[in-house]
């Protein structure tokens, strides 16, 4: 009965971990870079919902606001790859590295300096009302946050399957010489998997923002995404998925039997014992690297 | 244009190879030994405090600039630096030997952990690191009997051969001590340059697989240069909690450790000089952006000191990645050979991007 | 006995066999050549030596040393030295600094005589020095002393990498395609360092070379090999007499020895 209470509130935050883990993992395996901003920009997102939404910024219909949201998002996730990252095109990583989290940093300035550093809530129709499955209750909102990350999670593993661009997207993070030899607009192609990320973090950020309030300092739970990521093995988008699951469902169990204080450390440990003993993450097929 | 006439080996393995950047560092450190005379203790705190950074900075500076392995988990061995020193002298160690105790049990440690840490690979490594950072801040309010936890701990009284070091009472003796420390952490860091194993850390950075070619033991170089590091960044670390009075888990934060690699990339990453100027920066930057905002009420907004040093950062790495120390370097060159500098003299290779990714 | 030894070396990369049964032995004071079309498994042969990769059967020792007990950095302090193939320096150092690393195996400090430069620091340092100008000046390379190597051009990396190899004072020195994309002045000063290295210094050279020109001019003895099997051994003349050789090159060894420029990654 706790058990399957802990669970299901374990497994909506561990949603939200799993789909900023997503945003990690695309432009990984595009662009073989890591965006430590993943996190600020599901912030964002979420500020710039709320700032559609709430009844005294600007009030407009929630469901008109989403695209809207994700609009926005996505052409400056766009935008920040033609003004600042192209510049460091085929730079080492630790200058993306450095890039973004500079780039977070300008990102919770400017969200402070337009909405506050105070939580705000998200007006949200997802925010009423609760479900009771067993003798549990899981409410509308995470119920949402769940049911939206699989249906996300499985069309954009088939869309990196099947699709052109997906492929044109995995080609070109392989070998970016040998891409644009094959006809590939690698710089273009870069753009829109920073896009997509831009968006999938937009969805992120609305999806918790639904669940709760929101602060500027909110995009620090990318670190546990990193968590996530890095347990699914970085460059699987189904893994992102389930270490961000496995993250969030440890949480409220470590939470309940760990004596306090110990129970916020688990994910970080959990993240250093897989980055070392199993540096490819729980699910990755490991060779090693030919010299 | 100054020739350099080199009549001997020792020319190039000296700490200065001419007569002129003898009296260039000797009249910096003629300034430096005077500066108290010359300036209110407010001000004297403030050149402190960036020596203090410098310190810091240089530890991490040997890591990511010369041997290329990046950290983001730095402020944990500031952390452990300062709160081994505390215990130490609260056991009864006289500052003088708590503190390059402290060091070196910060490197010992920090080479433990290196050993299995370091087998990652750039952003894999960054990120570990960063779990680190985050760990230890938790860490410190759990050991509450060493750390004194949230509530935190006052930094014991320094004594140096029965003189009392208070950075109320007598500012300019923290500010020598804090001179000489910095001053001996340099000249080991020059002094590696110059050795085989300063070269074996840069060989690491530049190539590994040459570098074992050349019978360069790739781990144990990077494992010795995380030990060495952690060590000199755990004495700056100690230096900025005792130089605060009281420190607690809020002053070792993970963002400390970004502050400090975000500082050695605008100085200039790979160059001594390069931790000092990023030192600079960082530390005048919230001065330096109060008296703007006195001024501007328009930007009276709270968290502009991050904000406005993420900007820079920016900048730097799109406009100027060699930091301030690269840019000056352009400079003088560009004066020494005028005018037949060229403009691409300096330019990065750009290269399409090749996976080291296993899959 | 011989210096160096292989005896029935395989590998495999997974189902691949790069390396098929290989035997040879050079002996001091050779110049060895191992020819053969791209993907022949010459570079896998040498980064065996240099214990990049490790055979699933047979032994390679080197003076009676087993080779296969050794990690790859410690295969220098028996006086092995290589270069690579798509030139590995270390590109934020100058030449010089380069060279010395080539020194590193005779490093006698240790780290707390180099932290505060005292003890045999200063005699160490000035014996790296001292050996490394006779290879400067045994190479030319007096205008490029303090230049950093990341503005430098393709010959003169190529020649530094070659000092920084001798720079070490190996007893067997391993070049991989030393003459890949020199021009043909640089082809021939490399042509009479290489004769130089054996007859001045008395090092035993192997080396993998395309340009069989250069192969014919400087070895005296020469193994081709084709899909990691060793198709013939002999000098220069009587390898390139042979009918399985010639086969070799013509059947697919034609196309691939204008695309070798490319080059194999190392």
């Amino acid at each position: 009965m706790e058990f399957l209470q802990l669970l299901l509130s374990g497994l909506a935050n561990g949603c939200v971990y799993g789909l900023i883990a997503l945003g990690f993992v695309l432009i990984y395996k595009a662009t073989e870079a890591v965006n430590f901003a993943q996190g600020d920009f599901m912030m964002l997102g979420a500020f710039v919902m709320i700032g559609l939404v709430n009844s005294h910024f600007l009030g407009i219909n929630f469901w008109i606001a989403v695209p809207l949201a994700l609009l926005i998002m996505g052409a400056l996730g766009y935008l920040l790859d033609i003004t600042l990252l192209r510049s460091l095109f085929g730079q080492n990583q630790v200058a993306i590295v450095i890039l973004t989290i500079s780039l977070g940093f300008v990102i919770r300035f400017f969200a402070g300096a337009i909405w506050g550093h105070e939580p705000l809530n998200l007006q949200s129709p997802l925010a009423l009302g609760d479900v009771r499955i067993g003798g549990a209750v899981i409410s509308l909102a995470d119920l949402a946050v769940i049911i939206v990350t699989v249906l996300l999670t499985i069309s954009l593993w088939q869309f990196f399957q099947r699709t052109k661009l997906g492929l044109a997207m995995q080609a070109s993070s392989q070998n970016q010489m040998a891409a644009y030899y094959m006809g590939i607009p690698v710089k273009r192609v870069q753009g829109a998997v920073w896009a997509l990320s831009a968006i999938l973090a937009c969805i992120a950020g609305i999806l918790y923002a639904s669940k709760g309030a929101v602060d500027v300092s909110a995009g620090f739970i990318g670190i546990k995404a990193f968590a996530a990521a890095v347990i699914g093995g970085f460059g699987s988008l189904p893994g992102a998925l389930i270490g961000g699951l496995i993250v969030g469902v440890i949480e409220p169990f470590a939470g309940r039997y760990l004596p306090s204080g110990y129970s916020q450390l688990a994910p970080y440990v959990i993240l250093i014992l897989v980055l070392i003993f199993r540096p490819h993450g729980l699910f990755a097929q490991v060779r090693t690297k030919k010299v | 244009m100054r020739f350099h006439f080199k009549t001997s080996y020792d020319h190039d393995i000296r700490l200065f190879p001419d007569w002129w950047t003898f009296f260039v560092y000797g009249a910096l450190l003629a300034v430096m030994v005077a500066l108290p005379f010359l300036m209110d203790s407010f001000f004297l705190s403030e050149v402190t405090n960036v020596m203090i950074w410098a310190v810091a900075g240089l530890g991490l500076m040997l890591l990511t600039g010369t041997t290329g392995q990046v950290s983001l988990g730095h402020s944990a061995f500031m952390a452990l630096g300062c709160y081994l020193c505390a215990n130490l002298m609260f056991a009864g160690l006289p500052f003088l030997i708590a503190f390059p105790l402290a060091g070196i049990l910060t490197g010992l440690i920090g080479a433990l952990i290196a050993v299995p840490v370091l087998r990652l690979h750039g952003v894999y490594l960054a990120i570990a690191t960063l779990a680190l950072a985050i760990i230890t801040e938790d860490l410190i309010v759990i050991l509450r009997q060493w750390t004194g936890g949230v509530n935190g701990m006052f930094a014991p009284d320094i004594m140096i051969f029965g003189t009392e070091v208070n950075r109320w009472v007598n500012p300019e003796y923290w500010y020598y001590m804090t001179l000489a420390i910095v001053v001996i952490v340099t000249l080991i860091y020059v002094n590696l340059l110059r050795s085989p194993l300063g070269r074996a850390f840069a060989a690491v950075r530049d190539s590994e697989v040459s570098a074992q070619a050349m019978g360069i033991d790739v781990s144990r170089t990077k494992t010795i240069a995380f030990g060495l590091s952690c060590g000199i960044t755990g004495l700056g670390g100690a230096l900025m909690g005792f130089f605060a009075g009281a420190f607690n888990n809020e002053t070792f934060t993970f963002l400390l450790a970004i502050q400090l690699l975000m500082m050695i990339v605008v100085g200039g990453m790979g160059f001594i000089h390069g931790a000092f100027l990023g030192a600079i920066v960082i530390a005048f930057l919230p001065q330096g952006l109060s008296i703007v905002t006195d001024n501007v009420r328009v930007l009276n907004i709270p968290g502009l000191e991050f904000g406005a040093f993420g900007a820079i950062l920016i900048f730097f790495i799109i406009f100027e990645p060699m930091g301030l120390y690269g840019r000056w370097l352009k400079i003088r060159t560009w004066f020494e050979l005028f005018p037949f500098a060229r403009r691409d003299m300096f330019r990065r290779q750009k290269s399409y991007l090749k996976t080291e990714r296993v899959r | 006995m011989s210096l160096l030894e292989l005896k029935n070396v395989t590998l495999k990369f997974g189902g691949v066999t790069a390396v098929n049964d290989l035997t040879m032995s050079v002996e001091e004071g050779q110049v060895f050549a191992l020819v053969g079309p791209n993907g022949a498994g010459k570079s896998t042969v040498f980064n065996m030596i240099s214990r990049f990769y490790t055979p699933v059967s047979g032994s390679i020792t080197f003076d009676g040393e087993d080779l296969l007990q050794r990690k790859p950095d410690r295969v220098p302090q028996l006086g092995i030295a290589r270069t690579f193939q798509n030139i590995e320096l270390f590109e934020r150092a100058t030449v010089l600094q380069n060279l010395l690393v080539g020194r590193h195996r005779h490093r006698r400090t240790t780290m707390l005589e180099e932290m505060f430069f005292v003890g045999r620091s200063w005699n160490e340092e000035r014996a790296h020095r001292h050996a490394v100008e006779e290879v400067i000046e045994f190479l030319d390379l007096q205008a490029y002393r303090d230049k950093y190597i990341m503005g430098l051009p393709y010959g003169v990396r190529k020649v530094v990498e070659l000092a920084r190899a001798l720079a070490s004072k190996p007893r067997l020195l391993l070049l991989d395609e030393p003459a890949s994309g020199l021009s043909v002045e640089e082809t021939q000063d490399m042509r009479w360092w290489i004769d130089d290295i054996r007859r001045q210094m008395g090092i035993t050279v192997l080396m993998v070379e395309h340009d069989m020109g250069l192969v014919g001019k400087v070895s005296d003895r020469v193994l081709a090999l084709d899909g990691g099997k060793k198709l013939a051994e002999g000098t220069a003349a009587e390898v390139q007499k042979d009918p399985k050789v010639i086969q070799a090159y013509l059947g697919t060894g034609a196309i691939s020895k204008t695309a070798s420029a490319g080059g194999e990654r190392v």
